[in-house]
């Protein structure tokens, strides 16, 4: 014979007292979601407070995958710090590529060639496709519609050929160099492009058409984590963030870089600043970015890829092999660095995802003193308690959609 | 079904001498073709794992598809990315979730021994605090890597003694140590003829 | 109003707290007193309309005196001018007035300028560790903290994972030391600091 416990007997009345009386007023929940989820769209950690299906108070926590990129850019030279900039927002190397570049040019003041200045918008317009895509297609994925997914992800294994005809590599591309680029764009470069920009528009279409106008998703997204003009300024969202809230500002026009000033492009603004407007501007920026590679296509310029700057732009191997100069030009950039004036810049570009910035400090020689980078994740994602409360559960899956950060570049 | 299933002594596969039964065979044969995946993806390398489960590469080839979020339901677990310090400990309570037989692989530079950051805050391996079967070098690895890593682990899974794992205290030694490492280069690439 | 025409109310406004800018490739920085911030902030709003504060750091100058900055990086959507904010931070009094009240996108830089350097921001909402976990010992972006870490315990929620250790240099170079004329000094080769690690991997 076991033990016999006496049970307490408590009355439905009495239980439902207690149960007022103790934590949270027995109707709240707090609910931990992530870091490991599905749907929080990389390592991100929300604990939720809800009250039933509604979501009461929200605290985000990030930081992991805080990986230390600042701490390393001070003991890195400016080249050898390329590649992690390509790991900010893995969806869009090549535009972390473009903006660190031009970064590093604008402190050493030094200007790039056409020709260079061209490849890069092409190359960051293809990062902005290729974000976009996995954007909405994971927003869809999470939100139900499966289909999605895989359609954009098509998409963007031809903008990974793309890239990896370009550069050799499929992703992490380190493609811009300071001063110019890695090497020069191949010659069936263009060609393959181009189909590429045929292909595109149908896949866009048919993601369109499986979308917009479908009930669900307009259901879903529809007037949910509706944002204010004056919120969204205040809280320093940018990229489609802010432009869905009806602020017109793109870097590209705004402060024109890189040459974007040579090209004709609108910019998709919302009305209403819901997840359904961030949506739509993604797809119109896709088109907008397919009308700039067309042009840049049609127009690239021929001539040298890399500034003429013989300090800071590694030397033709030929010549290094064969002149003295070029020789040690060679050897001094490869193992001191590139030797940056004293100074501090501030550079940022329209980065898929918002405002990419790095504040750079130097104190001469060949590494940054210090090197701080503005990530548009980090600052978007500010606004989720905002945005979420009241909202329901399902709802906090099309909000982080919406939004579109990545942690790589939030936690850095 | 035209495999042809293994028994005896197969010192090819991984220089392995193990004597495995017919029921033994079969059971690997079952759990080697349905394997689900665990996809731990931390950064980078989670998106390339996405492309490997996408439809160009095409995991479900291999019976992996079905990508479970639930650590419960999944047997192989791949961590993608950065460990960081502060993800260890919920990488590694997944990890104790999941539910026997499993599988870990290390994808990635930065899994497998932290990579391009030696830096404070990142892990210098995710082996430092969970076993590791398989590792795949590579930043990313490309998806045909990955795939290459999951044949790897089907081939150790064709080898197991599954019967006698099934004892509670053998299983528990058995898991709780690697049985690796096996090594897959992350820059492999089918050669492709110009077209 | 132009970038000069705000600086010179700036100047007209505030004298003393306000330095004269400096220009460095087409940007002005202005280094401001610390006490004076929070309204110099709020005045660059609300009468020069910069709205939205973009970026907020700290800087680390080891060696100097103040030894620390923070650095505000404003924005002007109306006039599409871009102005910086400088505030020079003594280490033995490591704080600031927070500008979270001005701009509330404030909030998470402060928290990270806090967590790299531990500069405390007085009237933060929720001054805590952001990027690190909470009880993490060290602010690592401090010069004197090296690339490689320092031992320390991991976070209470870590199962069975261990101890923090520093990161393997031996065998290095990992780091590149700046400016340095001879390999030697500029890529030295490394010893593993404190916390020998046990080579788990093993011998296969």
């Amino acid at each position: 014979m076991g033990t016999i416990h006496e049970m307490e007997l408590i009355d439905s009345a009495a239980r439902a007292q207690k149960a007022l009386e103790g934590d949270l007023g027995g109707e709240r929940m707090i609910l931990n979601m992530g870091p490991s989820h599905p749907s929080t769209h990389g390592v991100f950690r929300l604990v939720l407070e809800l009250d039933g299906e509604e979501i009461v108070n929200c605290w985000p926590e990030v930081g992991y995958l805080h990986r230390g990129d600042e701490k390393i850019a001070e003991n890195m030279t400016w080249t050898q710090f390329i590649p992690y900039t390509d790991r900010l927002d893995y969806l869009a190397p090549l535009a972390n590529n473009v903006a660190y570049a031009y970064a590093v040019e604008k402190l050493c003041g030094i200007n790039v060639p056409p020709r260079c200045q061209y490849i890069r918008v092409v190359c960051a317009e293809l990062a902005r496709i290729s974000s976009h895509l996995l954007g909405i297609g994971a927003m869809s994925m999470d939100i139900g519609a499966l289909t999605v997914f895989l359609y954009t992800f098509k998409e963007r294994e031809k903008i990974y050929d793309l890239a990896e005809l370009i550069c050799g590599a499929r992703f992490t591309t380190s493609y811009t160099r300071i001063g110019g680029l890695a090497n020069d764009m191949p010659a069936d470069f263009v060609p393959m492009c181009r189909k590429f920009l045929t292909e595109l528009p149908v896949t866009i279409d048919e993601v369109d058409k499986l979308l917009t106008r479908n009930k669900i998703f307009v259901e879903r997204n529809r007037d949910v984590a509706v944002l204010s003009k004056a919120d969204a300024i205040d809280f320093g969202a940018t990229g489609p963030i802010l432009r869905g809230s009806g602020v017109e500002w793109d870097i590209r026009k705004a402060r024109p870089y890189g040459g974007y000033e040579n090209f004709q492009f609108d910019i998709p603004t919302g009305t209403i600043g819901d997840c359904m407007d961030r949506y739509l501007i993604r797809m119109e920026e896709m088109r907008q970015s397919i009308r700039i590679i067309q042009q840049a296509l049609d127009t690239m310029p021929g001539g040298e890829w890399n500034a003429p700057e013989a300090k800071i732009v590694l030397p033709e191997k030929k010549a290094v092999l064969t002149k003295m100069e070029e020789l040690i030009h060679h050897f001094i950039n490869v193992t001191e660095g590139i030797n940056a004036p004293a100074g501090e810049v501030y550079f940022s570009a329209e980065n898929p995802k918002g405002e990419l910035g790095f504040y750079i400090v130097s104190r001469g020689g060949g590494t940054p003193h210090r090197l701080k980078i503005r990530a548009p994740s980090f600052v978007n994602l500010q606004l989720v308690p905002l945005l979420s409360k009241g909202h329901m559960i399902s709802d906090m899956v099309a909000i982080l959609g919406s939004l579109d950060f990545v942690m790589g570049e939030c936690d850095r | 079904m035209s495999e042809r299933i293994e028994i005896g002594i197969d010192q090819k596969v991984e220089g392995r001498d193990v004597i495995i039964t017919r029921v033994d065979a079969a059971i690997d044969w079952m759990r080697k073709n349905s394997i689900w995946p665990m996809p731990m993806g931390l950064a980078c390398c989670g998106i390339e794992l996405m492309a490997a489960g996408a439809s160009r590469f095409d995991i479900a080839r291999f019976g992996a598809e079905v990508m479970r979020f639930s650590p419960r339901q999944s047997d192989l677990m791949i961590v993608a990315g950065t460990c960081v310090y502060k993800m260890a400990g919920v990488v590694k309570r997944v990890w104790d979730q999941m539910a026997e037989p499993k599988w870990c692989m290390a994808m990635g530079a930065c899994a497998s021994t932290g990579g391009m950051y030696r830096s404070y805050a990142v892990v210098q391996g995710v082996d430092q605090f969970m076993p590791v079967d398989v590792y795949i070098s590579g930043c990313p690895p490309r998806p045909e890597a990955v795939l290459e890593g999951l044949m790897a682990i089907q081939r150790q899974i064709q080898q197991e003694p599954a019967l006698k794992n099934m004892k509670r205290e053998q299983r528990a030694a058995s898991y709780a140590q690697p049985r690796g490492p096996i090594i897959i280069r992350g820059d492999y690439a089918p050669k492709v003829t110009a077209q | 109003m132009t970038l000069q025409e705000v600086t010179e109310q700036l100047h007209a406004r505030f004298t003393d707290a306000v330095s004269a800018p400096v220009e460095f490739r087409g940007e002005l920085t202005v280094t401001v007193h610390r006490e004076k911030i929070v309204e110099v902030c709020s005045f660059l709003k609300t009468e020069c309309t910069f709205a939205m504060l973009v970026d907020l750091s700290g800087v680390d100058n080891y060696g100097d005196d103040p030894r620390y900055e923070v650095v505000y990086e404003l924005c002007s959507l109306t006039n599409r001018s871009h102005l910086r904010l400088k505030v020079r931070v003594p280490e033995d009094d490591l704080i600031v007035d927070s500008v979270t009240g001005v701009w509330r996108t404030a909030d998470w830089h402060e928290r990270e300028a806090f967590d790299m350097f531990g500069i405390r921001f007085r009237n933060h909402p929720n001054l805590k560790r952001i990027l690190m976990w909470e009880g993490y010992p060290y602010h690592p972006l401090r010069k004197d903290f090296p690339l490689a870490g320092l031992p320390a315990e991991l976070p209470a929620t870590a199962v069975d994972a261990g101890q923090v250790a520093t990161a393997p240099m031996l065998g290095g170079p990992f780091v590149t030391a700046p400016g340095a004329r001879t390999a030697a000094n500029r890529e030295p080769r490394q010893t593993d600091t404190a916390g020998e690690r046990q080579d788990k991997k093993g011998a296969s």
